[in-house]
Formats: C-alpha cells, structure tokens, sequence
C-alpha cells in the first residue's frame, strides 16, 4: 500500500496559506480594476512619443551656469542638512534608546523618531516653504527634520546593541552620567556615527533633487522648469546629471565608509 | 616618556601631529559648513519668524476638516492603486533582470552590464522625477503615477533580488543537479526554495515604501492623494490640508505596520 | 570596613537572589565568596556599590550608609570602591590608558574628561598604576589589542588607580586558563595587601580560593551556609553549599 505525502503547511492551520493567497489577488484585482485610467489621452500621449523624443535628443547641456547653481545648491542642501541632522540627530537617540532612558522618554523619543520619518519629505516641504520662504534654506530645514528621524531611528538601534559591561564598569568608578556617555558609550558607537552620517549624505543627494519641485531649492527646481516649459532637450541633460550626481555621491559615500570600517 | 618638572609624566591621547590633524579637519568641516551656510543665504529675520509662521499654519490646519473626510476616499484607494500595481508591475519585470545581474545567473557579460545600467538608472531617478516624465508620454493622471512607482522600484527590487541570488548555496543547487533533475525544476527545488523569502520580503518592503512615495505623487500630478493635498493647498483650504496629512500619517503608519507584520511572517 | 546586614533582593523576573546575608569584612584581608552559579555572588557584589539596587538591608563602609546616599553622594562612595569584572569590561575601542584612567572620571570635569586632559597627578599615578600590574609600555595599545590575562590587568589597574577602600571583585579568572589564573589572582592579592586595602572576591573555583584566602564565605540559593577559614571548609561544609550530588559529581 503506498502512502501519500503532503508538504506540510508553513501556516497554524491549513487553509491559512489558500486563503491568504487568495485574499492577495483579490486585493491585486481590486488594484486594476479601480485605477482611474484615461484611454484617450494615454493614446494621446503615446502618439506624441516620437515627436517628444525628437526633441529630448541630443540632450542640451550648453546651459551650463543653470547646471552648475542647481547642482552646487543641492550639494549645499545636502551636506548642510546632513550636518544640522547629524547634531540634532545624536540626542534624539539618545532619548529614542531603550537602554538608555526610562520608560516614558524612550516612548516620547520613539514617537518623534516614528513621526519624523512619515511624512513624505515633498509635504514637510511645502509647509516648511510657506514658514520660511521659497529657496535652498528651506530645502535644508526639511532635509534636517528627516535626517533627525532616520539618522535618530538608526543610531538608537545601534546604541541599543552596545555591550553594557564597560558602562557598568565606568559607573562603579563612581563617574557621572554624562562622563559615561563619553567613555562608556561614545566610543562603542562612534564608528557608527561617522559611517551613518556619511549614508545620510548620500540619501540626502537624493533627496535634493526632488524637493526643488515645491520650492524648496537645488537641481530640481531646475528639471521642474524645464519640464514646464517643454525644454526636452535641457530637462534629459538634468536628468543625465541627476544620475551621474547620485552615483558619483554613492562611490563617495562607499569609499568614505569602507575607509571608517 | 620625560618627567616635567614636577616628576610628573605628561600623556596625551594623540601625538601633537595627531592632534593638529584632527584641528583642521574639524576646523575644515566647520569652515565649509559656514561658507555653505552663508553661500545658500540664511534670511535670519524669515527663520527667526519660522516657529510663529509654523504655529499660525498649525493653527490654520486644526482641527481638521472632519467633513471632507468622504471625499478622500477614492484619491486614497487610487493612492494604494498607484503603489500596488507599481510594485506588482517592478516585480515581475525586476525577476529576469535580477537573473542577468547575478554574477553565479547571468548568462554572459553584455546581459549582465545592461541589467547593472537599468538598476543604476532606475535607482539614482527618484518616483517624482520618473512621474515628470512619464505625465509627458501618458498624461497626467494615476497610469503615470503607476508606471513611475514600477520604473524606480525595479532597480531596488532587482539590485536586492540579485544579491538574493548571489547569496544561495551552490551544494544545494549541485545536489538537485545530481538527482539529473531538468533546468527547470533544479530551479524550482534548487533556487527559488532559497530566493523566495528574500524576494518576499524585499518585495513587501518595498510597497511600504511605495505607499509613501504615492501619497505625493499627486503634487506633480501623476495621481492620488497627493493631488488632492495640492487642489487644498493651493486653494488654501488649511483645515483640508490638516485632515489630508493626518490621513497620509495614518495610512503610511498602517502600511508600515502590515509590511512588518507580513514579512515576518514570510521570513 | 565593610558592613553588610540583612540583604535582600529579587528582580523584576521573580529571582529571589539574596535572602538576607549578613557579614562583616574588617582588617585588610581578602574575603572569597564561592558557591554555585546563580547563588548570588554577583548580585551581592553589586549590591555594595548598588549598581544593583538591594530590596532590603543595609551596607555600610566605614560607618557610611551607603543605602541611604543619593544619586551624587553613590557617586562619591563608588569611587572608594574599586570594582574588578569577570569580562574585564574594558572599552574596547578606548586605549589602555584611556581605560586606566577613566578609573579618575569620578575626579575631572567633564570637559577635560573629554579631551582627555587629566591632572598630571592622575597621569602619573595611572603609569604607576600599569607599572605595577605589569604593562610597563602598554599605555597606547587599544584594549581591544591584548590578551586576556593583560585586559584584567588593564581592569585591575584601572580599580587601582581609584585608590579605593574596598576591592570588589566578582569572578576575575573565570575568562582566563588556569595558569593566567593563578598569576592574576595572585596579583590582585598582592597589590591589595600592598595598599592595605581588603577585598571581597567572587570565585567560583575552591581550589583557587584554598589557595589564597584566610576567610571564605559559601553562599547557596541566596544565603551564607558557610563563613570560616579554608581549613575549616570540609565536605560537609562543601555539600551544604554545593548540594551533595553536584559536589559528587565534581570530584
Ligand atoms: N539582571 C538580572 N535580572 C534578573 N535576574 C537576575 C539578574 N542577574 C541575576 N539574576 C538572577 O539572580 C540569581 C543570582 O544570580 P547571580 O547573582 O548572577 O549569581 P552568581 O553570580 O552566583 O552566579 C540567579 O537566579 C540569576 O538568574
Ligand atoms: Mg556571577
């Protein structure tokens, strides 16, 4: 009598996994069937497509004093906020550490962390545009509040890794809190630090180059013009440098870390 | 090690060259932040109205607009359209560029250096920008705001699925091999037993992201909330506003917590 | 003089890990306390400079109370007390040095804690200090750099060089071989004697205790079953703190 053989379910009970599976689809189909789709004007656009490409190619770079600011700006952007986040960022996980502070703080800390890195970066934007005006300094103020957060989120999880024994060690010298900090926990997390600022730079670089949509300065506002007025050409050449800045940024970024480790 | 004058030994952390090295690199990191602080041009009079221009807008926004609240309904099932289809659409086109940009799966040199372009482009052009470009060939509208959410996840997707595969056990994939199993099934037992929790769990990842990334495509018009948000703006509906961005809290919240929840089921 | 009476304390988990112990350490001699992992040697240690906080009882040096000082005057008492740890607990990262001297950090401000410019006195004592345990010349290796007999070096220097009252010790040779041991215990020991301070040492290894002690306290399940000189620790006095099987089963 030959017996038959069922590979067991991953899930608590068998019908589980079926049902999740078709609970995903049916999400799926929900998806396609209630996306808002124009036909016409996607037939529309379509048909343009050559005449579009026509005018993207050779892409124009002879516009090179507006490259140039728009590119200088969103560096500035970029390493100002890293800068200001990094500053901002160290006592925030501090407070956002779960070995480190009481319970009602490390919650208070958690929560600025979470909300912090919720919002779309385009959103903080906007409202920080309307408080302090179109420009790169505003752009810098709302890289700084998202640099905060996730600079914040990830050196918390670092600090909650480190070894307590050398902090017990320096308390039973009878040091103070804040000597413990700097002897205890500052060099088990130092190379952290460094290696996380230098990412947030090169996340930054990223970012710098969207938030000019809403006014918030760098190489974006750029591209946004020159998608508004049709320039093809000079919008493909911003994008062939938006690509090169990020990747030129990520090597930098990569080497300089390589380097810390 | 010589004695001062009052026996004592002197120590220092770090050598006088040590310590002029670690000056000037502080000193340099501090002379550029300045010049770039002062090159980007703080209007200190507009910053120091920053927290009043904040709290006046604060005060604008709440308490929210509780009654617009039904007509955000379909802008936020088109938010979730938008990223949903994008990452199932970056999904499937990212599984054979993944395959090519595997150095132990890809089948020659020219396959895989293409596949390394598609991910570097795909990656280094944020949604919003790929949203720009794709409102000229299809229109403004939730397909732009789609295809752009698929174009910047492929390189994601396909980068992380690549070292996914790059990661998997030759022995195992050898010991299928030796059973004289067919390509194809040394792939089903072999490989995707390996990949797949990987290729989940980047995948759910990456539609939280996507959720968040969709809630402001609409700004440039490509689809969703975001379009919404902007109407309110510039209409400037501050408690719409104040409503709109606690909802876009609230929904990324949530797909955060079920991206959670989802992929530690999976792994 | 160490005064330790009716010591209690369970943690947060529900471990019951002292149940009252009562004991006085006067003179200048080493104490050990032995007794089965879990029995709360540790946790008696750290009671006395209450980096675990007892739930009950009372510690006092040299007449101070110390359960009863606030979070600064703890600080002032800890730094009489030197503390010896089982995983060296130095900072990896910092060097030997840095690791000597953060034993002063009770003593300097915290901006030249900071950049790292102790009072020469301190300088030079923390020299003295590696001079004594044996690391003549080892002041700028990283901790992380040195065996493991040499970072309880670096550890014993930097309770030293606190100039304490008191040495707490809590399993110093449990990461080290056996004959790193010896020279280790033998050199805590030593420099405690030559500075006319006593010290109460957790071991978990009798023979090692024999060796050196001229008291030892048993400790089982959170009380003191045993308090007298190595002579006077027999069989039976062993079986009441190790259990009979366990102890059966060890030799
Ligand atoms: N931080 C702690 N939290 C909870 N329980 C602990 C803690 N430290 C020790 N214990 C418990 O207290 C008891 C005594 O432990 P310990 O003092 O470390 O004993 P010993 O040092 O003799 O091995 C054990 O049951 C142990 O599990
Ligand atoms: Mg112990």
């Amino acid at each position: 009598m030959a017996r038959a053989w069922q590979r067991p379910s991953p899930w608590p009970h068998p019908w589980m996994g079926p049902a999740a599976w078709t609970l995903g689809l049916a999400f799926l189909a929900w998806n396609v069937v209630s996306l808002d789709v124009d036909p016409a004007r996607v037939a529309r656009g379509l048909g343009r497509l050559g005449t579009v490409l026509a005018r993207a190619v050779p892409p124009d770079f002879s516009r090179t004093g507006l490259i140039a600011s728009g590119v200088i700006e969103s560096i500035e952007i970029a390493t100002l906020s890293t800068v200001l986040g990094v500053l901002l960022g160290i006592p925030v996980a501090v407070l956002a550490a779960r070995n480190v502070v009481a319970l009602p703080v490390y919650a208070g800390g958690r929560g600025v962390v979470t909300l912090g890195r919720t919002l779309h970066e385009l959103i903080l934007a906007i409202i920080i545009v309307k408080a302090v005006g179109f420009g790169p300094l505003a752009g810098v103020l709302t890289l700084t509040v998202g640099a905060v957060a996730s600079f914040a989120k990830l050196l918390a999880e670092q600090i909650e890794t480190i070894d307590r024994g050398p902090i017990e060690a320096i308390r039973a010298t009878g040091a103070s809190r804040g000597a413990v900090l700097i002897y205890g926990v500052l060099p088990q997390v130092l190379p952290r630090i460094i290696g996380l600022s230098i990412y947030q730079w090169d996340v930054h670089l990223r970012h710098s180059t969207i938030i000019g949509i809403v006014g918030a300065g760098g190489i974006g506002a750029t591209l946004y013009n020159a998608f508004a007025r049709y320039d093809y050409d000079f919008a493909l050449a911003i994008l062939i440098i938006i690509v090169a800045i990020v990747l030129v940024g990520e090597g930098v970024s990569a080497a300089a870390r390589a380097k810390v480790q | 090690m010589g004695d001062t004058a009052v026996g004592a030994r002197v120590w220092r952390r770090y050598s006088p060259a040590q310590t002029a090295a670690r000056w000037s690199a502080e000193l340099a990191l501090a002379v550029v932040t300045a010049l770039m602080l002062w090159h980007v041009g703080v209007r200190w009079e507009y910053l120091a109205d920053a927290p009043a221009q904040v709290g006046d807008l604060l005060g604008r926004m709440l308490p929210p607009e509780w009654a617009f609240a039904g007509s955000l309904l379909h802008p936020l099932a088109q938010t979730i359209n938008i990223a949903t289809l994008g990452t199932a659409g970056a999904i499937v086109l990212s599984l054979p560029i993944a395959f090519f940009a595997a150095l132990n799966t890809t089948p020659g040199r020219v396959a895989y250096a293409l596949a390394r372009v598609v991910i570097v482009v795909s990656r280094s052009v944020d949604t919003l920008i790929w949203a720009l470009v794709f409102i000229i060939v299809v229109g403004p509208g939730s397909l732009a705001g789609t295809l752009a959410v698929a174009m910047r996840s492929i390189g994601f997707l396909a980068k992380l699925f690549a070292e996914g595969i790059e990661e998997i056990d030759r022995g195992q994939v050898e010991a299928v091999t030796a059973t004289g199993a067919s390509r194809l099934a040394t792939l089903l037992y072999g490989i995707v037993p390996q990949v797949k929790p990987v290729f989940l769990g980047v995948s759910i990842y990456r539609w939280d992201i996507n959720i968040r990334e969709s809630t402001v495509l609409g700004l440039v018009g490509a689809g969703g909330i975001g379009f919404t948000l902007n109407d309110a703006i510039l209409g400037l509906e501050w408690a719409r506003v104040g409503l709109i961005i606690l909802v876009v809290l609230a929904v990324v919240l949530l797909s955060e917590a079920v991206s959670a929840l989802a992929r530690r089921r999976v792994t | 003089m160490l005064e330790v009476s009716g010591l209690e304390k369970t943690y947060p988990t529900g471990d019951h890990a002292l149940r009252g112990v009562s004991f006085t350490v006067e003179g200048r001699d080493a104490v050990f306390v032995i007794g089965p992992s879990g029995a709360g040697k540790s946790t008696l240690l750290r009671c006395v400079n209450r980096l675990v906080e007892p739930d009950r009882g009372v510690v006092r040096l040299d007449g101070l109370d110390v359960t009863a000082l606030d979070t600064r005057a703890l600080r002032a008492a800890r730094r009489r007390m030197g503390m010896i740890f089982q995983e060296f607990n130095l900072v990896e990262r910092l060097t030997v040095m840095e690791n000597v001297l953060s034993g002063r950090l009770g003593y300097v401000g915290l901006w030249p804690a900071w950049r790292r410019r102790f009072p020469p006195d301190d300088v030079e004592a923390a020299y003295r200090t590696l001079a004594r345990v044996g690391l003549e010349g080892f002041e700028n290796k990283r901790a992380d750099e040195l065996s493991g007999g040499q970072r309880q070096r670096v550890g014993i220097a930097r309770a030293l060089v606190q100039r304490p009252q008191i040495l707490l010790v809590d399993e110093p040779t449990s990461s080290l071989d056996p004959r790193t041991s010896e020279t280790v215990m033998a050199l805590i020991t030593g420099l405690a004697a030559e500075d006319g301070i006593p010290a109460l040492v957790n071991i978990h290894d009798v023979p090692l205790a024999r060796a050196f002690a001229r008291r030892i306290i048993g400790l089982a399940a959170g009380r003191i079953v045993f308090d007298g000189p190595p002579a006077m620790l027999d069989e039976p006095a062993l079986e009441k703190i190790y259990g009979a099987r366990l102890h059966e089963a060890n030799a």
